[in-house]
């Protein structure tokens, strides 16, 4: 059953239109990536699978079920988890606090799922106590990822999870994002580094002005002239 | 000098813990909402005359009538937010600002309506003070600044120890991010009425013990919770004890220098300077 599957979607912020009709799917335990030049709509887009834009036309449907409809807590509920592209760790909180506040909607006992995160991201392990305001862009885009990841989710949405980091961190994330793809989860991903991305990925969307531009599996768009000339610096 | 000095830091310390209890609810709820609460203060002055009603009316001593007053100012609260502010979510932060300014009014009618315009007390008779070395302290002054420690280290313990005061700190950190991670926007923002209006009931049954219950109470404290606020950095509610204590203690100790009834000008000079040269308020911010 297709995981995540955008149909037609138009919307935007409630001025002009930001997406003209975006297809998009996910299968299971895919990796799928979206690549296209800034403010081409691929944060609004995510978004909108959140229920966080005012959708016109066009529906979301998870595991065939229409979400279209639903508030963010709503829908976090049927297995979705977002890591937005800004601003997303609660500053003031303490790395343990994030994590809690990421399984609010749980109520049995989250400690084991918090152990797990804390094996997979270590250095999270060694800063619960920390300010999550204090740490370092690497460091938080692992606390936002963890956050995420304690529901468990079926599907993970991440909103270029490697900006602003250094190579080797962004060697890492691409990493740990194959790690929890492998454990069963799927994944849709903005990037911007393009070539890592698509390498890592099973298929790919490019967009460009809120419309798809071309969608194919991730090896064939790094092979694409086009692709290759507007992304991966010639 | 000295004597009087300290005299006047007592009461100081006292009109803090007063303007505290009002202004951390105003910081919670500008926190979570991100709008001024001018209604904050008539809210104060509603849960002073509920408790009123139990004294006069059914002999409660005040401090037994104090935890209705305070589920009927919660209440209060939660119902206002219900009927007027709700439909007001994602309006402008001016449009909600204006409304709790007629709330406010609404809710001084409405007292002086019930328990009607004239001044009244909790208890007749004059307290037998403590004396020390000159110093003279009333018992309520002890049970006012016991009462206001009492509360902040609950709210406090709340805040940090309780899934839902976390969410109540998540939510005033980054909304989107609450949002999206499954928090129930609603039923936080039900909680931050109901602890904003509790508090907002003790401060005024303590400025009514301090002083006197008259329907422009709530609305004549007003200023200086504002400004206990803002000096604390407000959507803070731990800058907002500090904020309360220097607003407090520069109100009192301001009457050494200056006539008494300049009181409340000296709390906006404060709020204003603050705006001025630091609107973040005391404390770093991450705003
Ligand atoms: N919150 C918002 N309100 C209004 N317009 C927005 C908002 N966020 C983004 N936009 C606009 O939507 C367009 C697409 O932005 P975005 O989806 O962030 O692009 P991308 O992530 O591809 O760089 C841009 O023109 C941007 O200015
Ligand atoms: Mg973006």
């Amino acid at each position: 059953m297709t995981l995540l599957s955008i149909e037609g979607l138009t919307g935007g912020y409630g001025g002009a239109d930001i997406l003209h009709g975006v297809d998009l799917r996910v299968e299971p335990g895919e990796i799928v990536v979206i690549i296209g030049p800034n403010g081409a709509g691929k944060s609004t887009l995510m978004k909108a699978a959140f229920g966080l834009v005012k959708i016109k036309e066009g529906a979301v449907l998870f595991e065939k079920r229409d979400i279209t409809p639903l508030r963010p807590d709503q829908i976090v509920r049927q297995g979705i988890s977002y890591v937005p592209q800004e601003r997303n760790v609660f500053p003031s909180m303490s790395v343990e606090e994030n994590l809690e506040m990421g399984a609010f909607i749980r109520t049995d006992d989250i400690r084991p799922q918090m152990e797990r995160i804390y094996s997979f991201f270590p250095r999270l392990a060694e800063r619960r106590t920390q300010i999550a305001g204090s740490m370092s862009g690497g460091e938080r885009q692992m606390l936002a990822m963890g956050r995420a990841l304690m529901l468990d989710p079926k599907l993970l949405l991440l909103d270029e999870p490697t900006a602003g980091l250094s190579p080797l961190f962004i060697d890492q994330t691409f990493e740990r994002i194959q790690k929890i793809n492998a454990a069963g989860i799927g994944i849709l991903m903005v990037e911007q580094n393009a070539k890592q991305a698509l390498a890592v990925c099973d298929r790919g969307y490019v967009l460009t002005m809120g419309r798809n531009r071309i969608d194919d599996t991730g090896a064939n768009l790094l092979a694409n002239k086009d692709v290759a000339e507007m992304f991966l610096g010639g | 000098m000295v004597t009087e000095l300290l005299q006047l830091a007592i009461y100081g310390v006292v009109l803090g813990s007063i303007l505290t209890l009002g202004a951390i609810g105003v910081s919670l709820i500008y926190g979570i909402l991100r709008f001024a609460h001018f209604a904050h203060g008539d809210l104060m002055a509603l849960g002073a005359y509920f408790s009123l009603s139990l004294v006069a009316g059914l002999g409660f001593p005040v401090w037994a009538s104090a935890p209705f007053a305070i589920v009927g100012a919660a209440l209060a609260a939660i119902a206002i937010d219900q009927t007027v502010y709700r439909h007001l979510r994602k309006s402008p932060p001016i449009i909600l600002l204006i409304s709790s300014f007629g709330i406010a009014i609404a809710l001084r009618s409405v007292i002086q309506l019930v328990w009607g315009p004239r001044n009244q007390v909790y208890a007749s008779g004059i307290q037998i003070p403590w004396r020390f070395e000159g110093l003279v302290i009333k018992p309520d002054h002890v049970w006012i600044v016991l009462g206001a420690v009492v509360l902040v280290a609950a709210l406090h313990l709340f805040l940090t120890r309780t899934k839902m005061g976390k969410a109540m700190r998540a939510m005033s950190d980054n909304m989107d991010l609450a949002l999206v991670s499954g928090i129930p926007s609603e039923r936080v923002i039900m909680v931050t009425w109901a602890v904003g209006g509790g508090l907002a009931a003790v401060a005024g049954i303590f400025l009514g013990m301090d002083t006197r219950l008259h329907p422009v109470m709530g609305w004549s404290v007003l200023l200086p919770v504002f400004a206990a606020a803002i000096l604390g950095g407000i959507g803070r509610p731990y800058g907002a004890i500090a904020g309360g204590m220097v607003i407090g203690l520069a109100m009192e100790m301001s009457t050494v220098v200056i006539d008494p009834t300049y009181k409340p000008a000296v709390a906006f000079a404060l709020m204003v300077i603050m705006l001025v040269v630091r609107p973040q308020g005391l404390f770093k911010g991450n705003a």
